[in-house]
């Protein structure tokens, strides 16, 4: 191990001093910390000893293109008085003599750079914008046609699409669904108590968890399953140009692309936001069973009478609304991502929080809207 | 291979030394045996072709030399050690390859590609890290001033070039070419060629390529392997291996294509 590590020993010679060169002088040897330190020691040395100070290469073991860029730049990026090495040696410090510059600078911001910055953000804030606006007349347009000729429609799409972004959800939304039901009975039972309010659990659970909470926690996590999923869908599309093949053969990308993830999510959706609720009832059915003794069965009799029907229509309406929102995003990011990876991950992190951002902000409007229906 | 003693070893051991490789793919249930019992051994200071038809495992070949794919049977040795070892910490020493896409990091600029494996070291100061990055940039041929872009803003050529440039940031003395020339116009296929040359007579390299362009193969190898009926059925030099009698030889070094291009076919460069 002795003999690869790279050092410098001045040596005095019949001529003057000389600076005696051993070891590997390679990128690999070289970063270890240890022998760093000893190069650098050994080459001030060498350095102090003056021009008139011989050096010699010639032991060296094996020397690459960073040993001989080390060197250069220690000499100060001139050839030194005196220089013994071998052909290859030399051959190597005259390409690194040769090709030495200093790298270009990156561009430092002025003040005029950040206000061309902050024009170009504009620029894209309107295009974002534009395109967004684009994406719905389209699907509009499209759903026209569909309506027109439905037996030309993207049936096959839209079924796969519904098996991937519903049926595959099922298992996951029912445990959120279901863990959320317990934490929340459990959580109320003992405030409740203190009230000897036990049997009100129905009402407040029955109405947060089908008006508010089913639906808005199997979108969110639906967002983030197949919101993103879309975006990397139709982004690695992009990079591989497979949506410039569909433009080539005239498949119009709105119809083919865009329609059926919008349609499979206005299906899937409502329906998985009642399988949710479904789930979080049965888990606050069990916890109000658990911790305050009431029967399933008082607890399905009192449900039906402390919550209206209309809260579940209200509940489905606006998860129609959600599913073809986190399509419409999720496509939007998803086309207008370059043909690059880190474009790819910037815009499927931009397509979840949005469409997450997007889906409480749209509740919220429902709960203000609709604030006198089935209260 | 800077050493003089290196060099001068009368019988150097072979750099990449394959017996007896068994190689198998899975897909879909269905077994297909790529290579059965291909031995090829590659000597210091060759530049080597691997031709053959599509589908005969080329590509795995070089992906087994790399440590990419694990043999099925057999053993792959490279620089005296078995190929498995390579992807661990310190390969990009031993071995530099060129991916055909060139595998640009597309998250850095040129100057980060080309700096990421000394960088991965540690150690090296910034400043020397730059310079020997802005060599080696120009030692492949590209201007100074595109050390700041993105590899997305860069041509075909260029990327293939700034890919060529990091695989041999760390000089190693084995560099592994997939189509080094697939998807370059002629004149820069042209230009890349006597790049390659230029760099495997200069840094004493050992190349080992896979490529379908006949020029490529005329222009700078030294010795041609032909991978058939899954195994070597000839290494030896290109004057050697047209004159081969085998149906895959006489196809794709005597057709039109062919003909044409061994016009370009001159004595090899000196390697060793």
């Amino acid at each position: 191990m002795e003999e690869t590590l790279p050092r410098i020993v001045v040596e005095a010679a019949a001529e003057g001093r000389r600076a005696v060169l051993r070891g590997c002088w390679t990128a690999s040897e070289l970063a270890v910390a240890a022998s760093w330190a000893a190069v650098q020691t050994g080459m001030k040395t060498a350095l102090q000893a003056g021009t008139t100070c011989a050096w010699d290469l010639r032991p060296v073991e094996r020397m690459d293109h960073v040993g001989a860029q080390l060197l250069w730049n220690s000499w100060g990026r001139q050839w030194p008085h005196t220089l013994h090495a071998s052909p290859a040696q030399r051959a190597m410090l005259e390409r690194v003599a040769q090709f030495t510059v200093t790298p270009p600078r990156p561009q430092r911001l002025t003040a005029g750079d950040r206000y061309l910055r902050l024009g170009a953000w504009v620029m894209r804030m309107e295009s974002h914008i534009a395109d967004a606006l684009r994406l719905i007349g389209q699907l509009l347009l499209d759903s026209v046609q569909l309506l027109r000729s439905p037996s030309t429609g993207p049936w096959r799409d839209f079924s796969g699409h519904l098996y991937r972004i519903g049926a595959t959800a099922l298992p996951i939304t029912a445990l959120v669904g279901f863990l959320i039901g317990v934490v929340l009975a459990y959580l109320m039972s003992r405030q409740l108590r203190q009230f000897g309010a036990d049997a009100f659990i129905v009402n407040i659970l029955g109405v947060s968890l089908v008006r508010e909470l089913g639906p808005v926690l199997a979108a969110i996590l639906i967002a983030g399953r197949s919101g993103s999923a879309i975006t990397a869908q139709i982004g690695v599309m992009r990079v591989t140009e497979e949506l410039d093949a569909m433009k080539v053969m005239g498949i119009p990308r709105g119809y083919r692309l865009v329609m059926p993830r919008a349609m499979a999510l206005a299906v899937a959706m409502p329906l998985l936001a009642v399988w949710t609720t479904l789930a979080a009832l049965l888990g606050g059915m069990v916890a109000a069973d658990l911790a305050m003794g009431l029967t399933p069965a008082y607890f399905v009799t009192a449900l039906s009478k402390a919550v209206k029907v209309s809260n579940l229509w209200l509940a489905m309406g606006k998860s129609i609304v959600f599913g073809v929102m986190i399509a419409l995003i999720g496509c939007h990011y998803g086309l207008r991502i370059k043909p690059n990876t880190q474009s790819l991950g910037e815009g499927t992190t931009a397509s979840v929080v949005t469409s997450i951002t997007m889906v409480i902000l749209v509740d919220a409007m429902f709960a203000v809207v609709f604030k006198d229906v089935g209260l | 291979m800077i050493s003089d003693s290196a060099v001068a070893a009368p019988s150097a051991p072979p750099i990449v030394q394959i017996s007896k490789l068994w190689s198998m793919f899975r897909t879909g249930g269905v077994e297909a045996i790529i290579h059965q019992d291909l031995d090829l051994s590659i000597a210091q200071g060759e530049c080597i072709s691997i031709v053959g038809g599509s589908g005969t495992g080329k590509t795995v070949l070089l992906r087994q030399m790399l440590g990419l794919e694990t043999p099925m049977r057999g053993s792959v040795t490279v620089l005296g050690r078995p190929a498995q070892e390579l992807t661990r910490a310190g390969s990009a020493s031993r071995v530099g390859m060129l991916f055909q896409h060139g595998a640009l990091y597309s998250a850095f600029t040129v100057l980060e590609n080309i700096a990421f494996p000394l960088r991965e070291l540690g150690g090296l100061p910034e400043d020397l890290v730059r310079d020997a990055v802005m060599v080696k940039l120009q030692m492949v041929g590209l201007d100074p001033l595109h050390a700041n872009k993105m590899p997305a803003d860069l041509s075909g050529g260029m990327i293939k070039r700034v890919a060529l440039a990091r695989a041999l940031i760390m000089d190693p003395p084995l560099l592994l070419l997939d189509e080094p020339t697939a998807g370059l116009d002629p004149d820069s296929a042209d230009a890349f060629c006597l790049l390659l040359r230029s760099l495997h007579t200069g840094l004493g390299l050992t190349v080992v390529m896979v490529t379908h362009d006949l020029d490529t193969i005329y222009e700078i190898s030294t010795r041609v392997a032909v991978v058939a009926e899954k195994h070597v059925i000839v290494n030896a030099p290109p004057k050697e291996v047209v004159a081969f009698d085998h149906p895959f030889v006489r196809d794709f070094f005597l057709g039109g294509r062919g003909l044409r291009a061994m016009e370009l076919l001159h004595p090899p460069p000196d390697a060793v």
